[in-house]
Formats: C-alpha cells, structure tokens, sequence
C-alpha cells in the first residue's frame, strides 16, 4: 500500500486552501483526490459575482476565485492532484480508498483533511406533499445544468426557499427567458442575503411570498401546478387562504447539510441534527490525525471564511504530521 | 427626499441612507467603503449591473465558458445583453481574465472570461 503524509479529500475552495497551508507549513508529501474532472469543486457554477472580498479584497466570481487557487496550487511542487478520484472508504487508521476510472486504490495516510463540503437539502427533508412528477430540481442542480451544462429544463418556475442559491436562480432564470412565478418562504424572513433579495427579486419584480408554504404539488408526468397557503407565526396552516399556481417546474432551495459519510463511516463521532463532526476545536473530529474543514465542516455564508478555516486546518495537519513517528 | 436601499456591491449589504434632490445623490449614509458611494450615486442616476452569464465553446474541454463585464452596464441594457452573448462563440484556449469582446454592444466594457478554457 502507498503510504503518504497528508490526503485530502476534495478539490473546492477548501480542499485546495488547505492543501496550499499545509504545504506552506513544510509539508511536501500532499496527495488530493477530487472526484471531478476538474478543481474548483461548487464554485465553477457559481457564475456569479460576491466572492472574495474580505479574503482578496476585490469582488470575483466563483470561477474567477477558483482560479487564483488553481494556478497556486501549479506553483507548489509537493502536492499531487489526483482528479476524477472518488473516495469509497475510510477507516480509523487512515486508510483511503480511492476509484479512478480503471483502478481501485488504497492509501494510507499519516494525517487526512476531508474537504467534502455540503449538500443540498431535499423535498423529502422539507416533506412536501404530493405526486412525484419530474420538474422538480434542487436549487444547486439547476445551477448546474444552466451553468455548466447549458440547460434550462423549464420555463414556468416556482422556487421553494429563499436560500442563496434560489435566489440566484431566480435571477438567472428570468435572465434566460423564463418566468419565475413565485419564491415561497415559510418563514417572515429570507433565508438568503439581503443583496439578493434585491438584485435577484427586486429588480426583476419576482413575487416572494413570506409566510406560506407548498401545501401541494400536482401533475402527472410532468409539474403542472402547485397549491400555496400561508401559516401563521407557529408556522400553522390557515384555512382558506389556499390558492394554485401553474407552473411546470419547482426548485428547491431549503438549505445546506455537511456531507460526512466518509468520516462517520472510519467511526467519528457525528451530531445527527446538523451532520457536523463533534470536535473539541474547529476542523477536528473525535479521531486524531482526521480533519475536516470549510462546509463539510459547517455550513459557512461565505468562501471567504471557507478558505481561512480551510487553511488553519492545514496548518493544523501539519503540527500533527510532525509528532507523528 | 430620502432614499434607503441596500448595497449590493459585497455581501456585507450595508443598508444605505441617500438624500436625492433633482435625480442626484446629495448626501450618502451608512456606507462601510468607497464601493457604497459609488454604488448610492449609481443606483440613483443611472442602476447598472456586472452581467454574468456563460458563452458556448467549439473544440475546448469546458461546452460552456463562464463570463462577466468588467464594469456594470446599465439595468435596462442586461435582457438584451443575455441575447448577444449566446450568439458569440469561443474557439481559442482562453484563461481568466482574458479578454472575450473588448467593446460589448458598443456599451465601453469589456467581456471578460472567468474560468481557464484549453
């Protein structure tokens, strides 16, 4: 079996911001695996701009951030890339393995830093009731298919949750000549920022209706129409305040859920509730010598932060690899 | 008469309080930087926008290339922007930052590629 220093499990912003600290700390035997065929992880399809401010100052895209750490990530010999490499196993004594088309691999690390970030949460964790129609898409997918894949799979669109991303593709959408029909928030607040709010919703005057909730989805084969009623503050429904929307597609846009398989899997200790690895510091799990940094730690508003942390679990890794014989 | 809105230059969002006396911002309060002023002033007289949007390739390892203007062109110009980009198509290897139409629409900004393309 292959033995190396440090393994990192994922090529986004915080896989690549740790890689880059721990190599900056005096590690030289780096290997990171990225199930993709390229790095950048979620920021490629995040087109739009509001990165990097706090971190470079300047106001980037996803891909424009993305990009100042893939070319760092060329500059530092020591760390291998390894794309198109999806992690399968891992186990308490750091034992990796890895599918790449053609091969199955095992490693074995001295120290592991999992940069798996999250995922979206789905319909089934918001239950709601209906048929099962195709048209319903989370959020985050129909970035990708619009984004990367060039798709608009719909025309008439109705986004469940005000998160972020919703509201970003609310934008999109309307940009691309569909019609938003509705963003449905059960909660009085959005979810997102506040600039999104209004360059997503209000300049391009899309109904967002706080307090209601999807009571319904309708169609057969395809979404052909949903029924909204508002709650009041307990979040109950109000009788009589029911009405129908047509539309053929639904996005669902209702937060974010670290993705911790992988960990929870070699026996770390996991907070069912929010998915997070518990920890007596940031980017620690319960098993020494494994790490976890940016979403697949928490949920974080913004790269930025992803990064910082990212890189102080670098350093942290580091420190470790060296006590370790 | 005074305006309160909110910036969108970064996610911070700071809430903006503008005094407008015959279409001009006169007084600006509550920005956290430089980019608040500017974007006070702008929303007042002329609302822009950075345009994001993607361009499809031919031959390259990525079908759709993302892209922004390097500046804000004007709120009312970005529906028809979103046309005249799908009609432009990238064919050379490009990386971010690179220059993808040097006057879009005649508007004085540039089209810029976000993402490398090879």
């Amino acid at each position: 079996m292959k033995r190396r220093d440090l393994v990192i499990v994922g090529g986004g912003p915080a896989g690549m911001a740790a890689s880059l600290a721990a190599h900056k700390s005096g590690v030289r035997d780096i290997l990171l695996l990225e199930r993709d065929q390229y790095l950048g992880g979620i920021l490629n399809q995040c087109i739009h701009t509001g990165f990097g401010i706090d971190y470079f100052k300047e106001i980037l895209t996803g891909p424009e951030y993305a990009d100042r750490f893939i070319q760092k990530m060329k500059t530092a010999p020591g760390i291998e890339v390894s794309l198109s490499s999806f992690v399968a196993r891992l186990t308490k004594d750091k034992v990796i393995t890895y599918l790449k088309p053609g091969s199955l691999n095992e490693v074995h690390a001295k120290a592991v830093i999992m940069a798996t970030g999250c995922r979206e949460r789905t319909r089934e964790m918001v239950h709601i009731p209906g048929t099962r129609p195709s048209g319903i898409f989370s959020a985050g997918l129909a970035q990708k298919l619009i984004n990367i894949e060039g798709l608009l799979p719909g025309k008439d669109v109705v986004i469940i949750g005000s998160g972020d991303i919703g509201l970003i593709m609310a934008r999109r959408w309307t940009l691309e000549g569909a019609r938003v029909r509705a963003i449905v928030e059960i909660q009085d607040k959005t979810r997102g920022l506040t600039r999104n709010v209004v360059q997503c919703v209000e300049d391009f005057d899309i109904p967002l209706y706080f307090n209601h909730k999807v009571l319904k989805i309708f169609g057969k084969d395809r979404v052909e129409k949903i029924t909204l009623i508002k709650v009041d503050e307990s979040m109950k429904d109000i009788k009589g305040t029911e009405f129908d929307i047509e539309c053929d597609t639904l996005l669902i846009s209702v937060g974010l859920i670290p993705e911790n398989e992988l960990i929870e899997m070699a026996g770390a200790e996991i907070d069912k509730r929010t998915n997070s690895p518990v920890s007596k510091d940031v980017n620690m799990t319960s098993i020494p010598g494994i790490f976890v940094c940016g979403n697949s730690f928490k949920v974080y508003d913004y790269v930025d932060s992803v990064t910082r942390d990212s890189e102080l679990a670098g350093t942290q890794a580091a420190e470790y690899i060296k006590g370790v014989k | 008469m005074i305006k309160k809105m909110t910036c969108i230059e970064c996610p911070r969002g700071c809430s903006l309080s503008v005094d407008i006396e015959n279409c001009k911002a006169v007084k600006i309060g509550g920005a956290g930087c430089p980019k608040g002023m500017a974007y006070a002033i702008s929303e007042v007289e002329d609302p822009s926008r950075i345009l994001t949007a993607t361009v499809m390739t031919e031959g390259l390892d990525i079908k759709f290339l993302p892209v922004r203007t390097d500046k804000p062109i004007p709120k009312k110009e970005l529906f028809r922007a979103v046309e005249e980009v799908k009609k432009i198509r990238v064919k050379n290897a490009l990386r971010a930052g690179d220059t993808v139409d040097n006057n879009f629409m005649g508007l004085g900004v540039r089209l810029v590629a976000t993402r490398s393309v090879g």
